[in-house]
């Protein structure tokens, strides 16, 4: 369960933007979880209220933008969705194949009042 | 523009002026680019900065609880220490059993108990290589919490990843746990010695770790008898003379 550290550091996170744009209370945060950031993003979710409690983020809403992994092949080029994790490239069974999307764990956007 | 107040609704008269400036304390959005795990990150480019400034080649082992990192750390000190002077870091939950076995082989090692947590992270590994004469360290192995899955995400400034798998642990681990053995570098097949009593098939692990990850070293090793354990040590001396 690393999502509760994660969300921890995204609580952190939220709070110091906040502070920076002289607001005390976060309404609203949107992240990017990629499908293969290791994260899930119903931990995420399922730990939000509790880590956010008595932070600025609580009571924020959670907006999770999840990000579908794509691949390219080294040896054909080909673009693919990888839609498993056993990355191979569709076109030519290649294991050498290179995420160009699905890694993503960021923050977007934040709300503030 | 609204005279009034500056803001952006030309349509509203000046006499009707009611919003009360609602806008300008209302919700405001900020746009933000910032990785969730951009502090680890940091700290981890800060260890892997003071690692090269002082010399020391740093390896980050990870594994399932009971693949036998701990005997692994022993045999492998053994071979090396005390040419190369080791250090170790220990990551459990709890106790310090770990870090009483490596000190019995006299290099200097330092416990580091998670707690709840179920990974080692860049900052307690900055804090936990403070008791250790990094000027006088040529190799610091971290032995990691036992756990396949979290300890993939958390770079610790280490060279490498080093992935230890037991076969009794069954063949097909490196595609259910594909994150992990994409992060590591070299995965060491461990406890070989019991292949005879098993139904582990060799040949389908090592397709299923090249799968997920097709630049992979693979080492078979026994700790136990020391069948492969020469390869081991001879990749591990070529990478720490570089």
């Amino acid at each position: 369960m690393h999502e509760v550290g994660i969300t921890r550091n995204l609580v952190e996170i939220a709070e110091d933007h906040a502070r920076r744009a002289g607001s005390n209370r976060v309404l609203s945060v949107s992240v990017d979880i990629g499908e293969l950031s290791g994260v899930v993003a119903e931990a995420v979710e399922f730990c939000f209220s509790a880590v956010t409690q008595d932070t600025m983020l609580e009571g924020a809403t959670l907006l999770i933008n999840r990000i579908p992994a794509r691949m390219v092949c080294e040896e054909c080029q080909h673009d693919f969705a990888a839609d498993n994790l056993t990355f191979s490239c569709p076109a030519c069974d290649s294991f050498l194949v290179q995420t160009t999307q699905g890694n993503e764990l960021r923050m977007t956007e934040l709300e503030v009042e | 523009m609204c005279i009034e107040c500056g803001c952006e609704e030309a349509t509203h008269p000046a006499q009707d002026h009611d919003h009360s400036h609602h806008h300008e304390h209302g919700p405001k959005t900020l746009r933000i680019e910032e990785d969730l795990l951009s502090k680890n990150n940091r700290l981890a480019g800060q260890n892997r900065q003071m690692f090269r400034e002082q010399g020391v080649f740093v390896l980050n082992l990870v594994s399932s609880p009971g693949s036998g990192k701990t005997t692994l750390l022993e045999k492998t000190i053994s071979a090396l220490a005390p040419a190369m002077r080791i250090a170790v870091l220990e990551g459990d939950q709890q106790t310090s059993h770990d870090a009483d076995r490596i000190a019995a082989t006299g290099v200097p090692v330092k416990q580091i108990n998670t707690g709840a947590g179920c990974h080692l992270d860049a900052h307690m590994v900055g804090h936990g290589v403070a008791d250790f004469d990094l000027a006088e360290t040529d190799v610091l192995m971290i032995e990691n919490v036992g756990n396949l899955v979290c300890p993939a995400s958390f770079d610790l400034g280490e060279h490498h990843k080093i992935v230890v798998l037991s076969v009794t642990e069954g063949e097909d681990k490196p595609i259910k746990y594909p994150h992990m053995f994409r992060a590591a570098d070299v995965l060491l097949l461990n406890k070989t010695d019991l292949l005879p009593y098993l139904d582990f098939d060799l040949d389908k692990c090592r397709e299923f770790a090249r799968q997920v990850n097709p630049r992979i070293r693979i080492f078979e090793l026994s700790c136990k008898n020391g069948t492969g354990f020469d390869d081991w040590l001879s990749w591990l001396r070529q990478q720490i003379l570089i």
